[in-house]
């Protein structure tokens, strides 16, 4: 078993717990490269079929090549799939710094959705090594009503059992790729052959790492036109991957105090 | 408790292993390492040091860390490396665990930090419970203190097997191999007297460099390997595929025309054709395929750690919680088990609670039977009590109602710890001990095939009518030297004469005869009650009153035995405590069993279960033989002889 074999498997597992535990149940797809992994690990998980919603949060302000993928995988990979719409941006929160603001729409986006659809449990593709708030996350974690994350108090989690009971009210955010790297997503896209977002690959010498909405993600110099030439520049690169995330830079805890609000 | 504590390796061992697995490991592998010891010994110095030594620092970092060292005057402090990648990584947040990345020639490695001390227990739990290796440090001048016992402690509880330890500041005490040797028995012995041992103790400065990533020339006298070497020593996943079968059901899965049982291997492995044993439903099947996704990926056998999924050649009802094994090597059955846990819950651990048990794939709920020890993670002494406080470890008796598959964690650590919720947290985990308690799968296997019962022409209300009483087994259970045997013998004689048909089923002649070739383990105590059952359910069938004396320890037998003569058995607790027992001592058994000459003596050093609902209690400890004896014939009188008018038709 190789390294990637023991991540996919981990996943897997973590896929399978969440499925056979939480009802009902939601996959978020942002149609970036992680989340792309994950939907085809749910589909290693059972057996080719997607059993829950695929649910895309849409802030209507991605690219068009984003789109254009969703459109078209949606229906070749036989997802369930949901469109949620965010609230007008007129509705949050005027005093946050606006790529803040624009997060929080989309935060809010999400709230609406797990209420409409009663959701007890999202399945969501963040990872360990993103960020450092995300580093703190377990695997099944919680959020109060309103979708809160209490980081100071997490609950134990440990030999693979996982949070699953919690009062009515809240829900569970599980993170099947919380213990990959960016590198390991890209090695694992290349092995499987997981199409991707065309806006990875370098044109003009920028590429985007990271992919969010068009007017608040910015693309960093890069030659990478290939997956193969992307993994050969992780290898070297000390730049961090949300360096063209602009809200994360606004104020020095803003990406902490988004996520306590119940952004991704 | 048993364990499967490593050994130490020598250099040469270590560095052909970490050659092995860099091949076998094919991409490179991460592991996972946990950094523990007492505050000022210098973990964050080594952590500082080892980005250092494999070039994981940003440019200009050391340049930085130079300046600042010097503006306080001293040479450079490589704990300042981890001060400031928390303060850029985390900006003003104080956070449970950190994770730190870096990579060695052979292999990337993460290091998981567990700082914070009120939250330390279930913080270093998360952390520390996926680690494939810890280093414990040790200050060369202070020696072992404290949280080098508690963290060494906590870390083989959470079953990390790979230890190595680092005697640092060895400046300080001017590289001296005396010392270094003083400090080394001291951590061994107390490894040892927990069960684990460490693989390696490397002597360092780590604020110098010396044994990090070079041989020291100011440790001439040591010749093992370096920290780097040690770390890329250790393994990832130590034997699991070695190990029996163990493939825990998480769900059945019905998304087109196959029926697909999936889970995840926890040791062994499996193949396409192989006779698979499901527990606890002890039914068997074969494998026909594993399937996998793309279709054309059908493995024809997967091992340890892969997730997967199998049909098999039958269709057998298994659900989420039962386990796959082979039929040759299955895990136990039981209702009752001991288990080393920590307690992470707000509110205490009583006996008589009652938690939900979450074990491998399977849920439960459990009574906490008995608290046997109770072990003060500061000190280490172990105190008796009824509650376990948070942060605590203790030793506990857990009784389940529904039956139980698991290993002893000495055997199978993956399928031989348990998790206990409360209300909806995680409130305490624990290692199984099955030590001194019985397999009971063992007595319900059915070997014989083609056994069709047999009617018989004669009931049991023919027998009744022609004795003038019912039979019966009156099941005498009680500690040795309780007085069942008096008793037994006496009430036959008493019965006889008043004209019953009686007969004593006893310990010591039945062990002669019918079951000759049982001993006293567990499973052996418990095959002869079994058989002292059915054979006591026979004399009952032919209208017999068939009295019983024998200790019979443990619930679940004497369910058994009940369960062989329904309607006809009737449980009589011969009570008297230990004490008494001990000073009549009838057969000198206890003076032997205190002398160490008997093992697993109940009452002494194993388990009595008294009933929960006895037909009768007598008391012998307050009552006299005589006053015993008429209790039980009154009692015999009362439910045995036919009342006027219960004349059945024949």
């Amino acid at each position: 078993m190789d390294h990637l074999d023991a991540l996919e498997a981990q996943s897997v597992y973590i896929l399978r717990e969440a499925y056979a535990r939480i009802e009902p149940l939601a996959m978020l797809w942002s149609l970036g490269k992680d989340s792309n992994v994950m939907i085809w690990l749910a589909r290693k998980a059972f057996f080719g079929s997607v059993p829950f919603p695929v649910m895309h949060v849409d802030t209507g302000k991605k690219f068009k090549e984003m789109y254009e993928f969703r459109d078209r995988y949606a229906e070749e990979w036989g997802l369930d799939f949901l469109r949620e719409v965010c609230p007008p941006i007129e509705e949050i929160d005027p005093s946050l710094p606006p790529a803040a603001r624009s997060a929080a729409r989309k935060t809010e986006g999400l709230r609406q959705a797990i209420a409409k659809h009663e959701l007890k449990g999202v399945i969501a593709g963040i990872r360990r090594d993103e960020q450092a708030t995300r580093a703190k996350e377990r695997v099944f974690s919680p959020r109060g009503e309103g979708g809160g994350w209490d980081f100071r108090d997490q609950p134990p989690e440990f030999w693979d059992q996982y949070k699953t009971d919690f009062p009515p009210g809240t829900h569970i955010r599980i993170h099947p790729l919380l213990h990959w790297t960016e590198l390991d997503i890209w090695l694992y896209t290349q092995r499987e052959g997981i199409p991707i977002v065309p806006l990875y690959l370098s044109k003009d010498g920028k590429r985007y790492r990271s992919l969010g909405d068009e007017d608040i993600t910015n693309p960093v110099e890069s030659d990478a036109a290939s997956i193969e030439d992307i993994i050969k520049e992780l290898r070297t690169t000390n730049t961090s991957e949300r360096a063209g995330r602009a809200m994360d830079h606004e104020r020095e805890d803003a990406f902490e105090r988004l996520r306590a609000t119940g952004y991704m | 408790m048993k364990d499967n504590g490593t050994t130490a390796l020598t250099p040469d061992q270590l560095k052909g292993q970490a050659l092995a697995n860099a091949d076998t490991d094919g991409a490179r592998a991460l592991h996972r390492i946990v950094i523990v010891g007492h505050v000022d010994h210098g973990k964050s110095t080594l952590i500082g040091r080892l980005l250092y030594d494999t070039d994981s620092l940003p440019p200009g970092k050391v340049e930085e860390l130079e300046a600042v060292s010097a503006r306080r005057g001293m040479a450079i402090e490589w704990s300042f490396v981890l001060d400031a990648f928390q303060a850029e990584r985390d900006q003003a947040v104080t956070i449970d665990t950190t994770q730190i990345w870096f990579k060695t020639a052979l292999r990337d490695y993460v290091i998981i930090d567990a700082p914070g001390h009120r939250e330390f227990l279930k913080n270093m739990v998360s952390g520390a419970a996926s680690a494939d290796a810890a280093i414990v440090v040790v200050d060369a001048a202070e020696g072992v203190r404290e949280q080098s016992r508690r963290h060494a402690y906590l870390l083989h509880l959470l079953g990390i097997r790979q230890v190595a330890v680092v005697v640092n500041k060895m400046d300080l005490v001017d590289f001296d191999q005396a010392r270094f040797e003083e400090v080394s028995k001291e951590i061994t012995e107390y490894l040892e007297s927990i069960g684990a041992s460490p693989m390696v103790i490397v002597p360092i400065s780590a604020r110098d460099g010396d044994n990090m990533a070079k041989r020291s020339w100011r440790t001439p006298w040591y010749d093992g390997p370096t920290v780097l070497s040690a770390l890329d020593g250790f393994h990832g996943h130590p034997g699991l595929g070695a190990q029996p079968l163990r493939l825990p059901i998480q769900d059945v899965y019905k998304f087109d025309a196959r029926r697909i049982l999936a889970g995840r291997i926890e040791s062994g492995g499996i193949s396409v054709g192989d006779t698979v044993l499901f527990s606890p439903s002890n039914k068997t099947a074969r494998v026909r395929t594993i399937e996998g996704w793309p279709e054309d990926d059908k493995p024809e056998s997967a091992a340890a750690g892969e997730s997967v999924g199998i049909t098999l050649d039958e269709q057998l009802f298994v659900e989420r919680g039962e386990t796959v094994s082979h039929v040759g090597n299955p895990p136990k059955l039981t209702t009752v088990f001991h288990a080393r846990l920590f307690w992470l819950g707000h509110k205490p651990l009583t006996v008589g609670s009652r938690y939900k048990l979450r074990l491998l794939t399977q849920q439960a709920e459990v009574t906490v039977e008995s608290i046997e020890r109770i072990v003060d993670t500061q000190t280490l002494e172990s105190s008796a009590g009824d509650s376990v406080e948070r942060n605590a470890v203790a030793e506990v008796t857990l009784r389940s109602r529904q039956v139980l598959c698991l290993d002893d964690y000495g055997d199978l650590p993956k399928t031989g710890r348990f998790v206990l919720i409360e209300d909806y947290d995680a409130v305490g985990g624990g290692v199984i001990s099955m030590e001194g308690l019985p397999d009971q799968r063992q007595v319900v296997e059915v070997k014989s095939t083609n056994v069709i019962s047999v009617e018989h022409r004669l009931t049991a209300d023919n027998r009744a009518t022609r004795n003038g009483h019912h039979g019966g087994v009156l099941w005498l259970t009680g500690l040795s030297g309780a007085g069942k045997s008096t008793l037994a013998m006496e009430v036959e004689q008493r019965l006889f004469a008043k004209g019953y048909q009686v007969y004593v089923l006893d310990g010591d002649n039945v062990r002669r005869g019918l079951n000759a070739n049982l001993g006293f383990s567990p499973e052996d105590r418990t095959e002869n009650i079994r058989r002292v059952g059915e054979a006591a359910a026979l004399f009952a069938d032919s209208g017999i009153i068939c009295i019983t004396a024998f200790i019979s320890p443990y619930r679940v037998d004497r369910d058994r035995a009940r369960a062989s003569a329904p309607g006809r058995f009737h449980e009589i607790y011969v009570k008297a405590d230990v004490e008494t027992c001990e000073q009549r001592d009838p057969k000198g058994l206890y003076k032997k069993a205190r002398a160490g000459e008997i093992r697993q003596f109940t009452g002494v050093s194993a388990p009595y279960e008294a009933p929960e609902a006895p037909d009768l209690v007598v008391d012998t400890a307050t009552e006299t033989v005589p006053e015993s004896v008429e209790r039980i014939i009154r009692y015999v009188e009362k439910v045995f002889v036919l009342k006027r008018g219960e004349r059945p038709q024949a």
